[in-house]
């Protein structure tokens, strides 16, 4: 895969510092990174952009010394390179920066800027006034006022991260990997973020800059990188770039492409009633989701988009109280579920499929009945004893219905595939005869055969009655599976898409946050819910 | 349980408020043992007339030396998110080996049980740091070991090693210097090693990372697996010293110490404001909770109607209410 | 948070299936292990060992592990939350304590109090650990302590219980069968029934292999780990009272001395792992049978008692070793 076809811009030029050839990496028979080829020069920014699983992560991983990859190389100057750990690529001047501050929170500015290579004076220990003093000079370079004796720990996140950039100016890196460094930050730290980034770039640094925030890649970035499942997708300016074709392109769309029909199990759109079955609204969550609103309707499938950290699951968690929120009321066939409690939103029929299986869903050593069984031990059984029987029953009944393959109900969940451990959690929520059902990303991960039967019984579901949430970051899987799609930005609702605008070119251009073509928000939303977001008397 | 109603416009309030939470957090985790030590000592002094006397005062020192040197170990092994049961069974046998060994010349009563301690803190180490073993089933093998060893040395505990009586040995923690005594001595000088060496070598700084988050200690390539070996070995050698202490001291090596020791240090080292998660805690703050376990224990002695049982009962209590304490706060800041 | 995941996460369920040989043999030792030691160990001792076959002996072994046992089977139900519980051996302590001071009321009514009082601690334990949060070693450790001593308070010294009935309880048998056998069978029965049978017992395994999962299926994770613990503390008290009903008197300093570490070693060689998710009932009644046979197996050949507690560290770790089965991920990473 040749990719050296970009045009020259201003920046971006020279012989790369850092580069991937060819590199492959897989995970037990998955490929995370298919022949990637990348290249950083000096004295740029460098957005890597993709969607969940298009092997940034790894990548990033790859070039930081963390994983070896399994065939391609890594250059760095120009000389092929074999880190052994992350402290090779350390020392030979790769640092990186995290969305989570790596840093130890109990030492002050200037231990953690010198961790690892401190200035010593002649008995050997740390030499804490010349340390001080060089740190202050670092921190004067970067125009960045903070007091360096402080303790890390009491800093704010912002001033965390410029310590990690501190950090990596005085090892005098040439490569500066930044991951998701201002997903936690405020307006104000991200700013100085910027500057800080930029005057390292200006000494001829190579960044490289990992953010879900897309207006932050035209700020920032000189040229992106787009990955998609594991691939190599483009590289170029990013000015020579628009939203909707950058966006296009991650979520391997083309821009004029209409939407190819019968890419998925779903049929046509569903019979409704008008009653809402869910009424969310006003939903907060500090710093994530600002003032939710979402009506459902039984038989109705109300899908939810959004790219990359607009907030999609964090909006069901927050439903099915899992999450903590600071406002916000949810009504369940016109009664109103007390928040923040799982088995209050549980009894009061909302069901949620988490998108993470393993850490969230599965219990990995238990057997596919007592899976299934889970959620509804106390009602198959008798004065605490569990009624075999009925639990027998149940489970060949969901086993039958959603074609679970395995050996028997006592095989381990742990030992199934991905699309039946998937189907046993599917079957774990119906069990339970959920009025509302919230599904994040049901069909990630799982293979193209369980994908289609999750899909069909999805559709199936809702025409029995189930109100369905629906999350993909799949457009086909929504646009089609959809009655209407709500698309999430940065954590509050942006717009609408309804059976008059619901097309895949439609739903692009909503995700790349194109405000014209939306159609007018409130309305819409319907149902009872257009009182105002003011409930906040809610915590206890 | 917090009422936060969060108004996105005005974080401000809310966020001050939780900021001055968690640094009264911050506080009462640091300080909460210090602040108890103290209020204990104004009562007892005012409670009983012998006690701030110099001969009452500088027993509870010496007393308090010997475990003050397994919390000092203590501490390092829980601040890289460790646990270490075995320094009270270590203790016992470095004690015992001290003992032996001072019937053949002062040098061997130091170096046989430091080479025996420090080979057992070795083993450990390496099983924990490569062979990944959690370190609660390691270190509790460790103590198995230890006593067994122990006990196979002195005949099933039958036999009690005498120092001979003109050991320079004895001087060790018989002695003082300006009427303090050696064993108070070495302790000051230990600890402050040992702030030394967490604030002031790179060693010291691999430990506080580890026990903030490994995989990050990992990624700012730190030397993980070394500084966990070390740390166990530094742990065990303290703990014998410990050892090599009390035997100078009763100038015998008496097998049925040590016993539940282990669980003395870790408390008075969680008490002195350690997290047990790692990653936090001061050196200071270990031989604080140390002092108070000791003066807890010398004002129940004093109260002559008291059993001195109640002293068990009163650690366990503090233990649990500064725990109990710790986490509340610590909950308030993060949520 | 969604973000972070690597395609290691999100990619199907592949890296289970590479390896999955390994897997199963490593875990067939871990849940058979225990039981092929145990016949190899009975075989040896039927050809070796003078007079081993012979009623008395048999007999005498199993009224020795019966008290282990159960505290055991306590302790399995808490390691199968993911948790521990170190406050057993004082529990043990404390229900003994009780006993020769309420005697007097008749042995139901000691009794009864005895089970309240272990009860009372499973229940603070349970409570710190589901509720407030803290971490199981660090709660059951402060009750140990705290145990102990109000166990001394009560108990005081060795005292002799005169009681006829009591007495019957300790020495008596049924069948041939001696009482503290039989009960010990019967508690293994029930709890095994309990694990399988129940909700409560299947949520308990559910929680300890998946706590978030569990949390967001809607069990009731809070109630589960305080009836736990308090189970734990109950079957505690009864081992403590059955101890001192065999010898007639309560002696609260010495009384279930490192009981929870014995009961922990029985558990996790019984192949029950330290990281919760499954009990293994059987597994530990033969963890524990093992145990006794192998201490017993050593004097019966005059090899030190000393010995046994070495071969028991030695053991511990290859148990845990075997469940760790194919070496650490940390290792596999670096290679």
């Amino acid at each position: 895969m040749t990719s050296t076809t970009t045009t020259t811009p201003a920046r971006g030029t020279g012989d790369p510092v850092l580069e991937t050839v060819g590199v492959t990496k897989t995970f037990g028979g998955v490929h995370a990174l298919r022949g990637v080829d990348f290249q950083l020069a000096p004295g740029e920014i460098h957005a890597l952009v993709g969607e969940n699983g298009a092997g940034k992560s790894t990548l990033i991983k790859v070039l930081t010394g963390v994983y070896a990859p399994d065939a391609g190389e890594v250059r760095y100057a120009g000389e092929t390179r074999h880190f052994r750990g992350p402290s090779d690529a350390q020392d030979v001047g790769i640092s990186t920066i995290y969305q989570e501050v790596n840093l130890v929170p109990l030492l002050s500015v200037a231990r953690n800027i010198f961790l690892g290579r401190e200035p010593r004076n002649r008995f050997g220990l740390i030499d804490v006034r010349s340390m001080n003093q060089q740190a202050r000079e670092l921190m004067r370079e970067l125009t960045i006022e903070l007091d360096v004796s402080k303790e890390l720990g009491r800093l704010g996140l912002g001033a965390q991260q410029m310590v990690a950039l501190a950090r990596a100016m005085s090892v005098e890196s040439r490569v500066v990997i930044m991951d998701e460094p201002t997903s936690s930050l405020e307006a104000k730290e991200v700013t100085t973020l910027f500057t800080v980034a930029r005057r390292l770039r200006d000494r001829g640094v190579g960044l490289v800059f990992v953010s879900h925030r897309l207006d932050e890649l035209w700020e920032l970035c000189d040229r992106v990188t787009i990955l998609r499942d594991g691939r190599w997708v483009h590289t170029g300016p990013l000015a020579e770039m628009s939203r909707l074709e950058l966006v296009s392109s991650m979520l391997g769309r083309d821009v004029e492409e209409v939407a190819s029909e019968g890419a998925t199990e779903f049929g046509e759109s569903h019979r409704r009633s008008e009653e809402p079955a869910m009424v969310v609204s006003g939903i907060e969550v500090r710093n994530r989701l600002h003032g939710i609103d979402l009506t459902v309707r039984p038989g109705e499938v109300v899908g939810l988009a959004g790219l990359l950290g607009s907030g999609r699951s964090e909006t069901v968690k927050a439903i099915y109280g899992a999450m903590h929120t600071d406002a916000g009321e949810v009504t369940v066939s016109g009664k109103k579920v007390r928040a923040n409690s799982v088995r209050r939103a549980l009894s009061a029929g909302i069901a949620l499929l988490s998108e993470d299986r393993k850490a969230e869903g599965i219990i990995p050593d238990l057997s596919v009945r007592d899976n299934i069984a889970l959620a509804v031990l106390p009602r198959m059984s008798r004065a605490g004893v569990v009624s075999e029987g009925k639990i027998d029953a149940l489970v060949e009944t969901f086993m039958r219905r959603l074609q679970i393959k395995a050996s028997s109900p006592q095989q381990k969940v742990r030992e199934l595939s991905g699309g039946n451990q998937q189907k046993v959690l599917i079957a774990r929520w119906l069990c339970t005869e959920p009025t509302v059902f919230l599904l994040d990303e049901p069909t990630r991960g799982i293979d193209v055969g369980a994908k289609s039967e999750v899909q069909s019984l999805i559709d199936e579901l809702a025409q029995q009655g189930l109100a369905v949430v629906l999350i993909s970051s799949e457009m086909d899987e929504l646009v089609e599976g959809a009655d209407r799609i709500v698309v999430l930005h940065d954590g509050s609702a942006q717009s609408e898409l309804d059976s008059r605008n619901l097309s895949s070119s439609e739903l692009l251009r909503a995700l790349a946050g194109d405000r014209s073509t939306d159609s007018p928000r409130g309305g819409q939303t319907g149902g009872p819910t257009d009182s105002p977001t003011d409930s906040k008397g809610e915590a206890s | 349980m917090s009422a936060t109603e969060v108004d996105p416009a005005t974080t401000n309030s809310p966020e001050a408020a939780m900021a001055s939470r968690a640094r009264f957090a911050a506080l009462v985790q640091r300080q909460g043992a210090f602040a108890i030590f103290v209020l204990v000592m104004v009562v007892a002094s005012f409670s009983f007339d012998s006690f701030l006397s110099r001969g009452n005062l500088t027993g509870i020192a010496v007393q308090a030396s010997f475990l003050a040197m397994l919390a000092l170990g203590m501490t390092f092994v829980i601040m890289t998110g460790g646990i270490d049961l075995s320094v009270g069974s270590v203790f016992a046998l470095g004690g015992v080996l001290a003992a032996w060994g001072s019937q053949h010349g002062t040098l061997v009563a130091f170096a046989l049980p430091l080479g025996v301690c420090g080979l057992i803190g070795l083993v450990q180490g390496l099983v924990i740091a490569r062979g990944g073993l959690p370190p609660f089933i390691v270190t509790l093998a460790g103590l198995l070991f230890a006593r067994g060893l122990l006990l196979l040395l002195t005949d099933e505990g039958a036999k009690t090693y005498k120092v001979p009586a003109g050991s320079s040995f004895r001087k060790l923690a018989q002695s003082d210097l300006l009427g303090v005594p050696y064993p108070v001595l070495l302790v000051v000088l230990f600890f402050a090693i040992g702030a030394l060496v967490l604030h002031r070598t790179s060693y010291g700084a691999s430990v506080l990372a580890i026990g903030g988050q490994e995989d990050a200690a990992e990624l700012m390539g730190l030397p993980v697996q070394r500084t966990k070996v070390l740390t166990y070995v530094a742990s065990a050698l303290l703990a014998g010293f410990g050892g090599i202490m009390i035997a100078s001291y009763t100038s015998s090596g008496v097998t049925i110490l040590g016993v539940g020791l282990e669980l003395e240090a870790i408390a008075a080292v969680v008490l002195g404001g350690t997290l047990l998660t790692g990653g936090a805690g001061t050196i200071l703050g270990s031989l604080i909770g140390v002092l108070l376990l000791q003066v807890i224990k010398n004002v129940i002695n004093q109260v002559g109607s008291l059993d001195s049982d109640w002293q068990a009962v009163v650690s366990g209590s503090i233990l649990l209410g500064v725990v109990t304490l710790q986490r509340w706060l610590t909950r308030a800041e993060r949520t | 948070m969604t973000d972070t995941a690597s395609p290691a996460t999100t990619g199907a369920s592949a890296p289970e299936s590479s390896g999955r040989s390994r897997r199963v043999d490593s875990d067939w030792v871990r849940r058979n292990g225990v039981f092929v030691a145990l016949v190899l160990l009975l075989l040896f001792n039927l050809l070796f060992t003078d007079n081993f076959a012979t009623e008395g002996t048999l007999r005498l072994q199993l009224v020795q592990v019966a008290p282990v046992l159960i505290v055991a089977l306590g302790m399995a139900l808490v390691i199968g939350t993911e948790g521990i519980d170190l406050s057993v051996g004082a529990v043990m302590a404390l229900a003994a304590a009780l006993i020769p001071l309420y005697i007097g009321y008749g042995t139901g009514v000691s009794i009864g109090i005895s089970l309240a009082a272990g009860v009372v601690v499973g229940l603070i334990a349970g409570v710190l650990v589901a509720h407030v949060g803290v971490q199981p070693i660090v709660a059951t450790l402060g009750l140990m302590v705290a145990g102990r001593g109000v166990a001394n308070l009560f108990g005081g010294q060795i005292k002799s219980i005169r009681d006829e009935s009591f007495r019957e309880l300790g020495t008596g048998s049924i069948l041939g069968i001696p009482y503290v056998v039989a009960i010990a069978a019967v508690i293994a029965v029930v709890v095994g029934l309990v694990v399988r049978r129940t909700t409560y017992g299947r949520q308990l395994v559910a929680i300890g292999g998946n706590k978030l999962a569990a949390e967001l299926a809607g069990l009731p994770v809070k109630r589960v780990l305080v009836t736990t613990y308090v189970v734990s503390g109950l079957l505690a008290a009864m081992a403590g009272i059955l101890l001192a009903a065999r010898s007639q008197a309560s002696d609260p300093t010495k009384l279930g001395l490192l009981m929870e570490l014995s009961a922990i070693t029985a558990v996790v060689i019984g192949g029950t792992p330290l990281s919760g998710g499954q009990v293994r009932i059987l597994g530990t009644v033969a963890g524990a049978l093992l145990m006794q046979l192998i201490t017993a197996t050593l004097i019966f050949h005059n090899i030190q008692d000393s010995w046994a507690q070495i071969v028991q560290a030695v053991i511990v770790i290859a148990a845990v070793y075997v469940q760790l089965g194919r070496g650490t991920t940390r290792k596999s990473r670096k290679t």
